[in-house]
């Protein structure tokens, strides 16, 4: 069903090239970890709490080691040594640790295989939890029949109590996948804060408990509706692993989670971004969890005409970076956007041109197309129709993952009855044009066809030279979104360090093993 | 002049407006709205949509007049007066009148990780066939980005000897903005910067009467471009110039 006929040779140029790219790239994730994925580690084996300041356990113990030791060994063969010589289980030694009378150092590291040995029991634990919480999924999914294409709304109160009643209204509203938008600024929390949060600025912290509540309210709506509803947050920022263990632990169902929107948006380093994301995403394939990756952004920076290309390219190389992390198409939620300027020419067009595209070049992606929100301007009955013309693209085109826009974009986070309307407006769509994409198909050589040839030489070229100088040296030169990133610059690059001989990840080599069996 | 809103005939005091209370759809609901409508000032208030959202709650859109009038000729308002120019103008003056190239940074500060509104202004591109300051000669635009928090952006401020400083808010939420807005004005003033720049707000709730309120030289908000800002920055400068000697 390939209405746009695209030169299949060139598709397959563009993957073979992104597969270099991102190659390029993980010879240098695999000689590197982060304090922020030894924190995982432990937080897979058990870790949790926070000592008398506060301070996420996982965050004191790999601090330990990074200032007083030599974290190029990995956290996995600390605790065990550790924990052989003190002879005390996990919970023991986190409880004496906090009263200070035992440390991760001192002790003698064990090999690999030792270690494997004596974390076996706590890392089984909790990867047992990630597997059942992956099969009630899947039960629940095929049981309960979820749609093709999926209402995907936010809330974002700063309450988690208040986020519970306006996703609860929501799912009796139709939206089949919530995403609790994270306060402003977690992305640069090089922690992930602990306990149930009532407070939050333009969102709700990303916090485990804050996961549990959520999780427990959408599966309660969803027993009484008899529909499973999805959750998503987001693991993008300096705690991308570690939001993803606390996902796959609580099964939430949909992580936003790209390869480089850390490095482009939020100007954290890119070396810490691309170590953390590979490990992020190897969880997500073990959970089963939707990555969701986020070109929308960058047509809110550049210009959605002329920098089109550049959402397929990135499209291509968050694919890339996927398959390097063993998740299969099913979990990638490739991400673009509606955003050309409405009072452009044939605008429609070539967003549906660009819709297409995507759904031909990546047809067993569950693909997440965002909203206008650039030209939303405030006038909210413009902004009613602008969004109606996204959900027909939406419709038209066969998109999975439908993010639906609010008429109050740019003015609040948006009220109950925002949310209501619009999914109203989805659904009102979604029917009226119910077996519309069966009775589509697009003039060979029209405008649709040639505006997506077009986009797609475009991103092969872009593609290209990024190879020629590498992905570093290419967000160096601000090649995507008109954003130039230092190598060295940003945020968490402290965080950054470099494996020793004998590193060992007890969770990740577990993991590994499990996907590659299968 | 008195004036009231106009419906279809001159001083009818047509409005309307939507709301949802936490009650049902059903009959008492619909008085509920009546009543609440009428508390709001409306005559007649006809309830012409209700419908339950869930949840135990039910939108509502009311349609009626008002009795309200406002005086036009009372109404003082703080205003930009500097003529907005075109970049070559603005070229030309920085060129004849202060003869240096001008430093701008602009940042979306705080928490804020919207930079839709600071990209308008600076980039090249600029927003609806308005270029940016970085294609403006003898201006240097420094974009620094979103979630800059105000000692940084006054660090950069110090380090890149800025003339102007561009504050972005885009979201708001319990008024965190403001705070932060405010923040920045005595973090300026605490390092004794604040009368060395002009400090100037901009976004899409933020008006040039807020931004005067909160300690800043102007305000910026919807449909104002790179033209603007820079109009009145310039303009600006050449005043304190000739005021300083």
């Amino acid at each position: 069903m390939n209405k746009l006929d695209l030169d299949k040779q060139t598709i397959s140029e563009c993957r073979t090239i992104a597969m270099g790219i991102a190659d390029d790239i993980q010879a240098f994730i695999a000689k590197h970890t982060t304090v922020s994925i030894e924190r995982t580690i432990l937080r897979l084996l058990g870790v949790d709490g926070v000592d008398a300041l506060g301070v996420p356990m996982p965050n004191v113990m790999v601090e330990e080691i990074r200032e007083k030791g030599n974290l190029g060994p990995g956290i996995s063969l600390y605790l065990a040594g550790a924990l052989q010589e003190t002879k005390m289980g996990i919970d023991e030694f986190v409880e004496a640790y906090k009263k200070g009378k035992v440390s991760l150092l001192g002790h003698t590291l064990p090999t690999a295989k030792e270690a494997d040995e004596i974390l076996k029991p706590y890392y089984s634990k909790t990867l047992a939890i990630i597997k059942e919480n992956r099969r009630i999924r899947d039960r629940l999914k095929n049981e309960r029949n979820v749609p093709d294409m999926q209402i995907y709304v936010i809330v974002a109160t700063g309450n988690i109590y208040e986020d519970v009643v306006q996703a609860k209204a929501a799912a009796r509203a139709g939206a089949d996948i919530i995403a609790v938008i994270r306060s402003t600024g977690q992305s640069l929390l090089d922690y992930v804060p602990y306990g149930i949060t009532t407070e939050g600025f333009g969102g709700t912290y990303a916090t485990q408990a804050n996961f549990q509540v959520m999780r427990k309210a959408l599966d309660e709506v969803g027993d009484e509706l008899g529909r499973y509803i999805q959750l998503v947050n987001y693991a993008s920022g300096l705690c991308m692993p570690e939001i993803a263990a606390m996902a796959a632990l609580e099964r939430l169902d949909v992580l936003l989670n790209d390869s480089m929107y850390g490095i482009i948006f939020r100007d954290i380093n890119m070396q810490r971004t691309f170590i953390d994301q590979y490990f992020s995403r190897l969880i997500n394939a073990y959970a089963g969890i939707t990555i969701n990756t986020g070109e929308d952004n960058y047509l809110t920076t550049s210009d959605a005409v002329e920098e089109a290309h550049t959402v397929l390219a990135s499209q291509f190389i968050n694919e890339a970076f996927a398959k390097k992390a063993l998740l299969p198409e099913k979990l990638m939620g490739l991400g673009h956007a509606f955003e050309i300027d409405p009072l452009v020419e044939n605008s429609f067009l070539m967003e549906v041109a660009q819709a297409e595209m995507a759904r031909e070049i990546f047809p067993d992606a569950p693909l997440k197309y965002m909203p206008p929100t650039k030209h939303i301007t405030g006038n909210i009955f413009r902004a009613t129709m602008q969004d109606t013309m996204f959900n027909m693209a939406t419709v038209m085109t066969d998109q999975s993952i439908h993010l639906l826009g609010m008429m109050t974009e740019a003015i609040h986070t948006p009220f109950l009855a925002d949310r209501f309307l619009a999914i109203e407006n989805a659904r009102t769509v979604q029917t009226a044009l119910k077996s519309a994409r069966d009775e589509i198909c697009f003039k060979p050589d029209g405008f649709v066809v040639n505006r997506a040839k077009t986009v797609l030489n475009n991103a092969k070229d872009f593609l290209k030279e990024v190879k020629e100088i590498n992905l570093f040296r290419a967000l160096e030169a601000g090649m995507f979104a008109g954003v130039k990133r230092p190598y060295d610059g940003g945020k968490g690059l402290d965080g950054v360090v470099v494996k020793e001989k004998d590193y060992f990840n007890v969770v990740a080599d577990r993991m590994e093993a499990e996907l590659n069996e299968n | 002049m008195k004036i009231r809103p106009y419906g279809d005939t001159l001083s009818d005091g047509k409005v309307q407006s939507s709301f949802t209370l936490p009650c049902k759809a059903d009959e008492a609901g619909l008085e509920a709205a009546k009543q609440f409508a009428k508390q709001m000032g409306y005559l007649d208030p006809n309830i012409v949509h209700a419908e339950e959202i869930g949840e135990g709650f039910s939108f509502f859109v009311v349609y009626g007049s008002v009795p309200y009038l406002v005086e036009t000729d009372d109404i003082k308002v703080e205003k930009i007066e500097t003529p907005t120019l075109s970049r070559g103008e603005i070229e030309e003056l920085i060129e004849n009148e202060i003869g240096r190239d001008v430093i701008f940074i602009g940042a979306s500060t705080g928490t804020d990780a919207h930079t839709v509104g600071i990209d308008a202004i600076m980039n090249m591109k600029g927003f609806a066939g308005h270029y940016g300051l970085e294609r403006y000669k003898h201006i240097k635009a420094h974009n620094l980005g979103s979630q800059v928090p105000n000692e940084e952006f006054v660090r950069q401020a110090k380090l890149l000897h800025a003339d102007v400083l561009l504050v972005s808010q885009t979201v708001t939420q319990k008024d965190v903005h403001l705070k932060n807005m405010v923040n920045l004005v005595e973090i300026l003033e605490a390092e004794n910067m604040r009368q060395d720049v002009i400090l100037i707000a901009g976004g899409a709730r933020i008006t040039h009467e807020l931004a005067k309120e909160l300690g800043y030289d102007a305000g910026f908000g919807p449909k104002k471009y790179a033209e603007d800002v820079a109009s009145f920055a310039i303009n600006e400068l050449i005043k304190r110039k000739r005021n300083d000697s």
